[in-house]
């Protein structure tokens, strides 16, 4: 006899109700540039990095029908959509909405689990008012879009099921906008039809193993032999991928996620070849990562380095500390002491600096400020060698430092013309666009760069 | 060569010269032990480049001369022997090693390509065995173990007339010793930084003698690359030599807080108890929290939905109000463990500035001659 099609003893038992909702704001940074932006709606809009390696982080529908997507290379979007917007993100303005959306989520139930800024799960079983049947959940899931378009204005798409696989990929359906409760017991034949590649985790390498063996639905997969699965993908994800595919999925939605790690990193205009700037640049990110670090009250004690080469071979370093930090000059020294183990001579088109093994605590040094130069003095680098190297990052094309440089989507006020964006700037000009997301489309006119009458202002 | 020795003695110092061989030797003759046999005795002598020891034995030396043996292999086999006398002579190529009706021929390394032994520096001065080996354990515990920054790895040692201060930090504690000597010349100012673990393991091994002798170039003061230590081991005089760190240490007496606005003292072996059972629920060195009140101290890990433990100590403690500290429990363990002393002083400043412990014979007087400052952890969230 075989237990093929059938549930085994330890198999995960599926839940009753399709109490799991799966939230995602739809295109959700460009959304909230359309919202700001009124001259931008209902054209295509793409958010990422503007630089020339720069990749593109949202695209909105309108760009997405010029086959416009995320991680994308900012270049290629520009080809196949020369007339859309392309504007740099604006956090502050993204952070703002995801936690007033958060907020919304957190008032349908106490258990939500953040996943990014523009996506969440909902146990909604964790909370007593709610019968949980098909249509009790489909009530939630209308006040909840409509709240979060009353108080954002962004349009959300929720997906609910009895697990979370089946919320996620419901509320990928009929994106956007998009709303489809799958009943319990009904997820077999929900998933069935639909390819493996809607599965989480199933990228084009394993789909294109899997049809090797003939199988391209959730269906096939589900019907297909566990041993199979396991010998063509190994153990734990043959097995998961299984048990997934037949709607097997007791995963909680956990509402303390906390985060595993923190990290920065930086994609360069152009490779970095000369080890002084790297180092500068290594230093740089360091500094960034304990910004980050303490403004979530956090520390760490494994610090990791990711470099990509110019051949775009990723290497990542790390090393463990005795106890946590968030100290910078630990963490700096660190970061430095793990570039030193990587050959960077081919040049360096990528690199980040990361820490996890995070703890809420910190076991601050002895050492005050005052004393640190004694200690990087004896570190790896001769300070005259960083000077020149922080020389060298001045000269070159870092934009922070450039004191008067407009970014496209950039928030400005001017001193006659009220509030506005930056539409594009070059050669001595910029030229804004007089809009918020309270008035009409509005007119455009052009400044000189150092113009004192306008002033950036915060994304709020 | 040829000659004989007791085996406790020989297995001894061939024991003490193997402690530093390397494990993976960069050139072959570098994992050599090398015997000397002459007039003056058995020498068994080991060098790295980094640190060299050499064990004087007493033996009877039928035929002087020299030979180049396997360190590792000539220790294992020395311990496994009965404790009866062993005859070694060399025979060639080889030394051939008689015990009883045990029999072992080693092959010998090319003694031409084994570097010469460094001399030792000039002389600078006598210290008590058994203190300097109390001294330097107490210290050496507060160094650094990753080498990210080298300086920290070592135990600083400042000859400043009578006075001789070990000093070690890993950043987040600083352990200081002050202890007496007798200096070479009375107005010896000098200062060396040495490898933490050498000094600690060199200290231990030299407490058969009364007095440990500290060689040093103390002329040139920057130009120290050298210190040298001898003394008595367990069965013959004991030399060794270590390479210095390089490198311009932390101003560490400056990290002391000028100011006390709360003291405290407690029995130290409960309290080290104590520690160690609450520590029981915080793996991974999660801070163990102290209050003090008046009378009494309370001890507290783990928090929210993990284990959590606490405990009461009877303490005294002398401040405004009542103050909570946070410690990482094996930072705070290893300075108790080093006060040596039954009862241990603490001064406070705030909670999150560094504390100072100290030991005392009573209540009302704590001893300055060793002070481990203690960074506290800080709780975030």
């Amino acid at each position: 006899m075989t237990l093929r099609g059938r549930a085994s003893v330890g198999d995960p038992q599926p839940r009753r109700d399709p109490s799991i909702l799966h939230a995602d704001i739809d295109a959700f940074f460009a959304a909230v540039e359309q919202r700001d932006k009124p001259s931008l709606r209902g054209r295509p809009v793409v958010v990422g990095g503007l630089g020339p390696r720069g990749v593109v982080a949202t695209a909105s529908y309108e760009a997405r029908a010029y086959g416009v997507h995320s991680a994308m290379s900012m270049a290629q979007a520009r080809l196949r959509c020369p007339h859309a917007a392309f504007l740099a993100p604006r956090f502050a303005a993204y952070r703002a909405a995801s936690a007033t959306v958060m907020g919304i989520l957190a008032g349908v139930s106490p258990t939500v689990e953040q996943i990014s800024l523009d996506e969440a799960y909902v146990d909604l079983a964790s909370t007593s008012p709610h019968d949980l049947s098909v249509d009790d959940v489909r009530r939630i899931a209308v006040e909840v879009k409509e709240r979060v378009r009353a108080r954002t204005g962004l349009s959300i798409s929720i997906g609910a099921g009895n697990s979370k696989l089946v919320a996620k990929i419901a509320s990928d359906l009929d994106k956007p906008d998009g709303l489809r409760i799958v009943a319990a017991g009904t997820e077999r034949e929900f998933l069935a039809g639909l390819p493996v590649g809607r599965i989480p985790g199933v990228g084009p390498a394993t789909a294109a193993r899997l049809s090797r063996l003939g199988i391209t639905t959730i269906g096939a997969l589900a019907a297909s032999d566990e041993s199979e699965l396991v010998n063509l993908l190994g153990r734990v994800h043959g097995r998961s991928l299984w048990l997934l595919a037949r709607g097997l999925d007791d995963r909680p939605v956990s509402g303390e996620r906390e985060a595993k790690s923190v990290s920065v990193e930086d994609t360069f205009d152009s490779d970095i070849t000369d080890s002084p700037r790297l180092r500068t640049v290594v230093t740089e990110l360091a500094h960034r990562l304990v910004t980050r670090l303490r403004r979530h009250g956090l520390s760490g004690r494994t610090i990791s380095l990711k470099i990509r080469l110019a051949d775009f071979t990723t290497l990542t370093r790390s090393l463990t500390l005795a106890a946590p930090t968030d100290d910078q000059r630990v963490i700096t020294a660190s970061a430095l002491r793990l570039l030193d183990d990587v050959d960077t001579s081919g040049g360096v088109r990528l690199a980040g600096v990361g820490i996890s093994a995070l703890s809420e605590w910190s076991q601050p040094t002895l050492f005050s400020e005052e004393m640190s130069d004694t200690e990087e003095g004896s570190g790896a680098h001769p300070s005259a060698e960083a000077d020149s190297a922080r020389d060298a990052a001045a000269d070159g094309s870092h934009d922070a430092e450039h004191p008067l440089r407009w970014t496209p989507g950039q928030d400005v006020e001017h001193d006659t013309f009220g509030r506005g964006w930056v539409q594009g700037a070059g050669s001595g000009w910029v030229t804004v666009r007089f809009e918020t997301a309270d008035t009409p489309p509005g007119p455009v006119r052009s400044f000189r760069i150092d113009d004192p009458a306008l002033q950036a202002i915060d994304e709020l | 060569m040829k000659f004989q020795v007791d085996q406790d003695a020989f297995a001894d110092a061939v024991a003490w010269a193997a402690r530093t061989l390397p494990t993976r030797p960069s050139i072959p003759v570098l994992g050599g032990i090398l015997l000397t046999a002459d007039d003056d005795g058995l020498v068994i002598s080991s060098f790295d480049y980094e640190v060299s020891a050499s064990a004087t034995t007493a033996a009877t030396i039928a035929r002087g001369g020299r030979g180049l043996v396997s360190g590792r292999l000539l220790a294992e086999i020395t311990r496994s022997l009965p404790s009866q006398p062993v005859d070694v002579e060399l025979d060639g190529t080889r030394v051939v090693l008689r015990c009883g009706s045990t029999r072992f021929t080693l092959p010998t390394l090319p003694i031409e390509e084994y570097p010469t032994l460094p001399a030792l520096p000039p002389r600078a001065g006598t210290v008590a065995a058994d203190s300097f080996a109390t001294a330097a354990n107490q210290v050496a515990i507060a160094a650094g173990r990753d080498d990210t920054l080298p300086i920290l790895t070592g135990v600083r040692i400042e000859l400043d007339g009578e006075i001789v201060t070990l000093a070690a930090t890993d950043r987040y504690r600083l352990a200081v010793r002050e202890l007496r000597w007798q200096p070479a010349r009375p107005d010896i100012t000098a200062a060396a930084l040495v490898p933490a673990r050498t000094l600690g393991e060199v200290a231990r091994s030299l407490t058969g003698g009364a007095q440990v002798e500290i060689f040093l170039s103390f002329d040139q003061p920057g130009g120290e690359t050298l210190i040298g230590f001898a003394g008595r081991g367990t069965s013959g005089e004991r030399q060794t030599t270590t390479r210095l760190i390089d490198g311009e240490y932390v101003k560490y007496r400056s990290l002391f807080p000028s100011e006390t606005a709360a003291r405290a003292h407690v029995a130290t072996t409960p309290f080290i108890e104590a520690v160690k059972r609450v520590s029981l629920v915080a793996p991974r060195n999660v801070p163990v929290r102290l209050t003090f009140h008046r009378d009494q101290l309370l001890l507290e890990a783990g928090s929210g939905e993990e284990a959590q433990a606490s405990e009461w100590l009877d303490a005294t403690f002398d401040g405004e109000e009542e103050l909570t500290i946070a410690f990482n429990p094996s930072y705070l363990l290893d300075g108790l463990g080093a006060v040596d002393s039954e009862i241990v002083h603490l001064d406070f400043t705030s909670p999150n500035k560094p504390a100072i412990l100290r030991g005392g014979k009573d209540a009302d007087q704590p001893m300055d001659d060793y002070r481990y400052l203690l960074m506290p952890v800080r709780l975030g969230g």
